[in-house]
């Protein structure tokens, strides 16, 4: 089967009950997506595909042939780290490490949906021309990913300035890279 | 026998106490941390600094490389089955079926399993790792519910999965006891912890209590908590030859090392453990079952095996914090001193585990008082070993005891801010020994001033919409510890690059970042010519990531090694160099190189004097003194928390608006990764105010919450801006000024959410978590 994974065709005979989420870290060898619990109660499992936020430990790895699959090693290209992972070393958006993968592919994931006007819970105008990226909306957005050291403020506080409504209106357009977008 | 033996444990006992009394009464200068360590002085350098994580860019990539993440060539996955009842033995055993199944190498049980010695327990060697002493898939016992009974290896871990659902078990199962009140009923017996009873007596507390004039007399319970670490725990193991290598996650490599050699009945040097990157730990990566199964399978099998355990894997064989149940009574004058304490009160171990909940250590020093009465007494029940969880004792012991100062202070119509201060002991209340640093005053005035301590209102005054609003305050306090056989070496090459080792742990406390900031300074480097490697059992020294000690430990034994260096240096740099005929007290590091200290124009740089003594490198070890301060000073970490809590008045359900930490921890080492140490410490705090509780059937003695869905750890939207600050003064008898600061965070925070709810609804939870329904039970809505 084909699989297109941060931009490469990976060509690979699998067993049809392997999750996407093993895939990745057993057969292609990209373990930067972790599991957590490998049933879709802690995110850290979460990739893009096209553009899109899943959980992949709750994905048929042969439900995505052909399609854009992108993870954490893809976030960064020949210009160096993505703006989010920056933001990330600089607020201490982490300590273990081990939840981040996670939640920067849905820090990703999320600012397209902000961007596409898909309300959340928290959202007070649902008729609003545009969502405002608040705190609240971003922590609301980003509470499937658990962090158990208690990374939550600076993961919020990189988030918030990459996506964020303090960026401005341009904020996340400018950001979001071409390749998930 | 008896008597023999008991006269030998009197001897022992009172050479003990003959020799902690010697360390009490000592000169400060015989003691380590006599003189303050050098660092102290320097306020312009690398120490203190908000440096990012070095490991930042790895992390971030998904390129730092976690234990299940090692492949290995022929590798094997493993895949555990565990018990469905709680005690008997192991009937009848089919395993022809998985062992037919496709992709599968072996079937591991009892029957085949290689004979090993039982795991060595916390405590029973200064080297131990493990949770219980209990043999390892060694015979036809079941001693708790999800004890792992067979083990499948397979070429995929699909196939060991698979595989392991054809496994047929009968078993004969036996009377077990699975609930507390029916181990209280069998008897309790007093708890040990450190090699101490945990029981204070002085004076009369009850008698003096009977006859305060204000007092509170309550319970307070805390329930099971799971560390929940997002990194499940496992291991990649193989044997090379003779020797076994593991690459686990773990807070203890060498314990570790030693541990699985002991029960393999090989040398120490035989077994290497690496950890380098640990997802989560808070005291559960440790020796469990998972690791020994892995390393057996993988000598039955003669291939490398990965084990992963599954979630609901690490909730049946890795334990958890046991639950409280604790008595916390007060007697204060009418001016509001304490005239009595008495903390008492019952937790749960298991037959085999090694770790009463120790609850009343943060109140041994915590408030003076005319008498106390402390004990921690012990009900045994059939389940999952308990083991330690951050902060262990204090975590559950300060929730009563800042729960009870808070319903006194009520009681008394007196600040709760004010009552504490008033009874802010001069020395050590129970002990007598002088405090190393204490400056919970300053901690508390700071915090109160920056938080708006001032506006709080009388309870269940403030209503904002559906909102009740509250302020509530705690103390937190976690003893500053350094555990023995602490060692490190610095390597420094020709090329002015250092390298510093040392047998430690990275689990995101940002040891490895700190570290290398007080490496470059004593040496007088930029940070880039340093490197601090840790993570692998062959490096020097016994390292435990746990009891907030690591830095201490490492600190002392990189001071140590230090020292030695420089002694090293000047005996290479001769008469010819600057630094001629100086002794090592004489100088330090400076610009790459020694200088004398009053007087840096004498200075020669590390490159030169190897250069000049035509040496690539030079290399020394050393090791720590013994760890002896904590018995000549009274040290602890200590904070001041606040909380603004709002309570639904409709529905009960509790939101943290607003949190600040003052902490006052000694020097503090990297203001970044130390930030968010104490935040972390705070956000399992707010769980454990809110929503943790390891769920246990009391019928059949079965965690029921094994997963992350059912075990509730705090959410981005639970988690309010936390805002954290420090005394930031140095300890002048701690290696580099600093005290500890993984686990006070998480000290105090119960007790600041249930006095901020209470100060919200006028009602008082005295039963962890602070759920709903029990305010809606108290009457809120
Ligand atoms: S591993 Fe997929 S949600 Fe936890
Ligand atoms: S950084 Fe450790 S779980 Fe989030």
């Amino acid at each position: 089967m084909r699989f297109v994974i941060n931009d490469t065709d990976i060509e690979t005979d699998i067993d049809p009950r392997t999750s996407l989420l093993d895939l990745l870290r057993e057969q292609i060898g990209l373990t930067g997506t972790k599991k957590g619990c490998n049933q879709g109660a802690c995110g850290a499992c979460t990739v893009l595909v096209d553009g899109e936020r899943i959980l992949s430990c709750l994905a048929l790895a042969v439900q995505y042939e052909g399609r854009q699959v992108t993870t954490v090693e893809g976030l960064a290209d020949q210009a160096g780290l993505h703006p989010l992972q920056k933001a990330f070393i600089e607020h201490d958006g982490f300590q273990c490490g081990y939840c981040t993968p996670g939640q920067l592919c849905s820090a990703i994931g999320m600012a397209a949906e902000l961007q596409r006007g898909l309300p959340s819970h928290v959202t007070g105008d649902l008729s609003a021309m545009a969502i405002r990226a608040t705190r609240e909306e971003l922590a609301e957005r980003m509470s499937g990913n658990l962090c158990r050291c208690g990374a939550h403020n600076g993961i919020i506080d990189a988030i918030d300035e990459v996506f964020g409504e303090r960026r401005g209106q341009q904020g996340y357009d400018a950001e979001m890279p071409e390749k998930v977008a | 026998m008896s008597i023999v033996k008991d006269a030998a444990e009197a001897a022992k006992g009172l050479a003990q106490a003959v020799t902690k009394k010697a360390i009490e009464v000592a000169p400060d200068g015989w003691v380590p941390g006599g003189t303050p360590d050098p660092l102290i002085r320097n306020q312009h350098g690398h120490v203190g600094k908000p440096v990012s994580r070095i490991d930042g860019p790895l992390k971030v990539q998904g390129a730092a490389r976690f234990a299940a993440e090692f492949t290995l060539y022929g590798m094997t996955y493993a895949s555990v089955l565990f018990s469905t009842i709680t005690k008997g033995r192991i009937a009848t055993l089919d395993t022809a079926d998985a062992e037919a199944a496709p992709g599968v190498v072996l079937v591991m049980t009892y029957r085949n399993a290689p004979r090993m010695r039982p795991m060595p327990a916390f405590g029973s060697n200064r080297m131990a790792a493990g949770g219980d002493d209990l043999p390892v898939m060694q015979d036809d016992r079941v001693h708790w519910n999800g004890q792992p009974v067979a083990l499948v290896l397979a070429d995929t871990q699909e196939q060991a999965d698979h595989a392991k659902s054809l496994i047929r078990i009968g078993y004969e199962a036996e009377a077990a006891t699975t609930s507390f009140e029916a181990a209280k009923a069998d008897g309790t017996e007093p708890g040990q912890f450190q090699g101490d009873p945990l029981q204070v007596t002085i004076g009369d507390a009850e008698t003096v209590l009977a006859s305060a004039a204000f007092k509170v007399d309550e319970t307070y319970r805390t329930p099971r908590h799971s560390h929940a670490a997002i990194e499940p725990h496992a291991a990649t193991v193989m044997w090379d030859g003779d020797m076994l290598v593991v690459h686990d996650a773990t807070q203890a490599v060498t314990h570790t090392a030693w541990s699985l050699a002991h029960m393999f009945g090989i040398e120490q040097d035989k077994v290497r453990v690496t950890s380098p990157y640990v997802g989560g730990g808070f005291g559960s990566k440790t020796l469990w079952q998972h690791q020994v199964l892995g390393a057996a399978a993988a000598k039955l099998a003669d291939r490398p095996v990965r084990i992963v355990l599954s979630r609901e894997g690490v909730f049946r064989i890795v334990g958890g914090r046991s639950l409280t149940e604790q008595r916390f009574a007060i007697g204060a004058e009418k001016d509001g001193c304490f005239t009595a304490m008495i903390h008492t009160g019952t937790t749960i171990m298991t037959p085999h585990s090694a770790m009463p909940e120790p609850f009343i250590v943060a109140t041994r020093s915590g408030y003076a008082a005319d008498s106390f009465k402390m004990e921690v007494r012990v009900a045994r029940i059939d389940m999952v070993a308990n083991t330690f969880m951050r902060a262990p004792g204090e975590a559950v012991g300060t929730f009563a005891m800042e729960c009870a100062i808070d319903e006194l202070a009520d009681r008394m119509g007196i600040d709760p801010i004010e009552l504490r201060i008033k009874n802010e002991p001069e020395k050590d209340p129970t002990v007598g020994t002088p405090f190393s640093s204490r400056n919970i005053v300053e901690a508390y005035r700071a915090g109160a001033e920056r938080f708006g301590w001032a506006r709080r209102q009388p309870p269940g005054a403030r209503r904002e919409g559906e909102w009740l609003v509250g302020l509530g305050c705690a103390t937190g306090t976690y003893p500053y510890y350094r555990m023995p056989g602490g060692v490190a070496r610095i390597s420094i090459g020709r090329d002015g690059h250092a390298c510093a080792s040392v047998a430690a742990h990275e689990m995101g406390m940002g040891t490895a970042t700190a570290h290398t900031q007080v490496v470059a300074e004593r040496l007088g480097l930029p940070l880039d010519q340093v490197t601090v490697e840790y993570g692998d059992s062959r490096l020097p020294g016994l390292f435990l990531a746990g009891g907030s000690q690591q830095s201490a430990a490492i600190g002392a034994a990189i001071i140590a090694a230090h020292r030695a260096l420089v002694v090293e240096l000047l005996k290479l740099a001769g008469n010819d160099s600057p630094l001629a005929g100086l002794k090592p007290e004489e100088v330090g590091g400076l610009d790459g190189g020694l200088a004398k200290l009053d007087e840096p124009a004498r200075w020669e740089s590390y490159a030169s004097i190897l250069a000049r003594a035509q040496r690539a490198e030079l290399s020394v070890e050393a090791a720590a003194p013994a760890p002896i301060e904590n018995q000549h000073w009274s040290m602890h970490s200590y904070s001041a928390l606040f909380c603004e809590a709002r309570v639904n008045a409709v529905t009960g359900e509790v939101r943290i608006a607003r949190f600040l930490g003052s902490f006052d921890c000694g020097r503090i080492l990297n203001a970044k990764t130390a930030a968010s140490q104490f935040r972390g410490g705070i956000i399992m705090g707010l769980g454990l105010a809110l929503t943790e509780e390891t769920a246990f059937d009391e019928r059949t003695g079965r965690v029921m919450s094994a997963s992350l869905a059912e075990y509730h750890i705090p959410a981005h939207l639970d988690v309010p801006a936390i805002d954290v600050m420090w005394t930031n003064i140095p300890d002048p008898h701690t290696p580099m000024g600093a005290r500890g600061i993984g686990e006070i965070g998480i000290t105090g925070t119960g007790a600041a959410v249930a006095n901020a709810i209470y100060n919200a609804t006028g009602r008082r939870i005295r039963d962890l978590p602070i759920t709903l329904d029990k305010l809606l039970s108290a009457g809120i809505g």
